[in-house]
């Protein structure tokens, strides 16, 4: 049958100006600046060859593909590859500079859980609330309640306000609602590292099984292991491109293979393009040994110490860095807060910041590791910084004494490797 | 299992240019969310039905006591046929249905800049539910001040049911307008939300709250029907004195100004909010 694609997209790119988020403007400055410099208003939207000013950078440039009907499809790529702006213009939040999009049935995007929750509504209010936000019709919501209800497993307390809900209930009662979206294509962006294990399988078996039912499904995810489990076709964007696309396999080993390039220090030099908001942005994240120099490769019986080097910008703001360590197959191995109360609990003046912590010996398996670094407020939550693979180290298991591999030279199992005193008696 | 059978909507995405105008079809779509939005706010607001109420009566009749007091009992401002205190009351609740109106319209977008960025809709829906909301309470008001006039003894006369609803649908239309200029406005521009309050605060007393407009001057009267708010207080005031309304050419003023003040709210709001997204 002579069918046509799902999703189509033709030369689609977008522009953007620096800054994560756009600076907003300010109507004295704007009518300060006509009145200064009459002419600049004119010449702001002068273009250089590239088509861009100088405060502008392409976010997707010129990409194309088409998805089949019924195709499961994982999108990869580092940060700041143009994931989210694809998802952004899939879902009509955004509009393409240029280029034009095709989608062939209904659009039901998920870029986030739980959108528009209110606190004071009840879990059942806020059931039609979310719902009605992603699309659904009322009399659709209605019939689905019930199941809806059920899949969160928060029964009890449907009917009282949100507020009062536990963040794992809160998120099972978002998760649900969106699960159970009916539209031909659905689009997903990195909602999966939600909730505790258990939900997050029975929420990737439901998404298998909304893939199984053809219906088309494009989504995002840091988690390569996720990516390969639900898709056999995977686009690998890089810069704003679209630089491989097939087989799930080949691809994820091609772009764990880039991962490498992955350096110990990274700086940013121009605070514009750094990652943060008006409130705080990275400046410095190194990796270092235990004599404080920045190093890349490391012995299992070495510990390692992160270094974020960071810029309070917003005075009095409430804050909490935190680093997770992910090996090669996108799994996170263990995650670290700042837990010292003497910082996160008070209100910090501007300026800059150094936040580190040490990894003791023995934890880390041998492999590579990537660091993701959060910097948060609690109460409300809010990640300013959300970064991943900022830096990356490799672990080296030579063995030995005062090392869990001692004398063993074969494969050893396992994400960590934690050195473990063994006692061994003669039993009579 | 969805069958292959039934016609898939195709939706076409491409760049937009800054002089398209709404996408009626969309908003029509997307009517059930709009009923949601405001929905949620009343609900939200009249958790509690009675203290609900109670707290929406409550802004207008303290405002009226002091007002009776100092400009009807020692300022003696002149009121025409009606005692100042249901005088002041009209004035009063059609004005804080426009302020509180503008305002809430005008903090719809910001306030929603998380729904916005993460969830397709047309945006349009946001200031306009955040109008029907005050206008529920604007309800409730009205009818305080029919069971006011009754208390005082001046009942509403037959003119109400002709004149109350085209005051109506100039207010409605002139906060609607009003609220989506400003409410694009304030996403670009993030300090205009700093001056709304006093451009509140100004036309109050451009506008016949606490005084007839038979006091000022006939060129002033023109500039103060330039707020079609004027007119349509002055128009219902007649409703109960039952006198014919005396700036019958006013009425025009307003009208244009109300139609003036829709096309730019219209225009303005659907020229910026294709890069709302982008710049929220």
């Amino acid at each position: 049958m002579d069918e046509q694609p799902a999703i189509e997209v033709v030369k689609v790119s977008k522009k953007y100006r620096y800054g994560s988020q756009q600076p907003y403007y300010s109507l004295r400055d704007t009518m300060m600046g006509v009145i200064r410099h009459p002419l600049t208003v004119l010449r702001r939207h002068r273009h250089r060859a590239d088509g861009l000013a100088d405060d502008e950078f392409w976010a997707l440039k010129n990409v194309t593909f088409t998805v089949k009907q019924g195709e499961i499809v994982g999108i990869i790529g580092r940060n700041g590859a143009g994931k989210s702006t694809l998802l952004k213009l899939i879902s009509r939040i955004t509009y393409p500079t240029s280029g034009e999009i095709h989608l062939r049935g209904r659009v039901a995007s998920l870029l986030e859980v739980g959108t528009g929750f209110h606190p004071e509504l009840t879990g059942r209010e806020n059931i039609y609330l979310n719902a009605a936000i992603l699309g659904m019709r009322r009399g659709e919501i209605k019939r689905k309640m019930s199941k809806i209800i059920e899949f969160a497993e928060i029964e009890k307390f449907i009917d009282t306000p949100v507020k009062f809900y536990s963040s794992g209930m809160y998120t099972r009662l978002a998760f649900s609602v969106s699960a159970h979206l009916e539209s031909e294509i659905l689009i997903i962006d990195e909602v999966l590292s939600v909730g505790d294990v258990a939900f997050q399988k029975k929420c990737l078996d439901k998404i298998g099984k909304i893939g199984s039912s053809g219906r088309t499904v494009l989504f995002v995810s840091h988690s390569v292991q996720t990516v390969a489990n639900l898709s056999e076709r995977v686009l690998l964007f890089s810069e704003g491109r679209l630089v491989e696309d097939g087989a799930s396999s080949e691809i994820i080993r091609k772009y764990l293979g880039s991962k490498q390039h992955l350096m110990a220090i990274k700086n940013w030099t121009d605070v514009r393009r750094a990652p943060g908001n008006e409130v705080v942005r990275l400046k410095k994240v190194s990796v270092k040994d235990k004599n404080g120099q920045t190093a890349s490769k490391f012995n299992v019986s070495e510990p390692v110490n992160i270094e974020i080097l960071y810029d309070v910008l917003r005075k009095d703001a409430k804050l909490v860095p935190a680093v997770q360590f992910i090996n090669e197959l996108g799994t996170v191995i263990f995650a670290s807060n700042d837990t010292e109360v003497k910082w996160n609990r008070y209100r910090r003046s501007a300026g800059t910041y150094i936040s580190s912590v040490t990894i003791p010996e023995n934890i880390f398996g041998e492999g590579d590791y990537s660091v993701r670094v959060v910097i948060a407020t609690y109460m409300p939550y809010q990640k300013h910084i959300n970064e991943y693979d900022v830096v990356a180290f490799h672990m080296n298991d030579a063995g030995g004494p005062g090392t869990s591999r001692g004398d063993y030279l074969g494969t050893i199992l396992g994400f960590i490797r934690p050195y473990l005193k063994w006692q061994t008696k003669a039993s009579k | 299992m969805f069958s292959k059978e039934i016609d898939l909507v195709e939706t076409v995405i491409r760049p937009r240019s800054g002089w398209q105008l709404f996408d009626i079809k969309a908003i029509w779509e997307y009517r059930e969310l709009f009923y949601i939005f405001a929905w949620r706010d009343l609900k939200v607001r009249y958790r509690q039905t009675l203290l609900g109420i109670l707290w929406v009566i409550l802004q207008p009749l303290t405002s009226m006591t002091i007002f009776t007091v100092l400009f009807g009992r020692y300022a003696k401002i002149p009121s025409g046929d009606l005692p100042y205190a249901l005088f002041v009351l009209i004035g009063l609740v059609f004005w804080n249905f426009f302020s509180n109106a503008v305002t809430s319209a005008n903090e719809s977008l910001l306030a929603h800049e998380n729904i916005i960025k993460k969830v397709y809709f047309p945006k349009v829906i946001l200031p306009l539910a955040a109008v029907v909301t005050s206008f529920v309470d604007f309800c409730i008001n009205t009818l305080l001040i029919i069971a006011f006039s009754f208390i005082l003894g001046y009942p509403p006369h037959w003119q109400f049911v002709i004149v109350f609803p085209l005051c109506v649908l100039i207010t409605c239309a002139t906060v609607s307008g009003l609220g989506l200029f400003l409410s694009s406005m304030n996403v670009k521009y993030r300090d205009v939300r700093y001056l709304i309050p006093h451009f509140i605060q100004i036309l109050f007393f451009f506008t016949p709250v606490i005084y007839p407009l038979s006091i000022v001057s006939s060129v002033n009267r023109f500039i103060l029907a330039l707020n079609p708010l004027s007119t349509v207080i002055e128009l219902l005031r007649t409703a109960f004195t039952g006198g014919n309304f005396p700036f019958i050419h006013l009425l025009f003023v307003s009208g244009i100004s109300t139609l003036l003040v829709c096309i730019l709210g219209v225009w303005h709001f659907a020229r910026t909010e294709r890069f709302f997204a982008d710049i929220l």
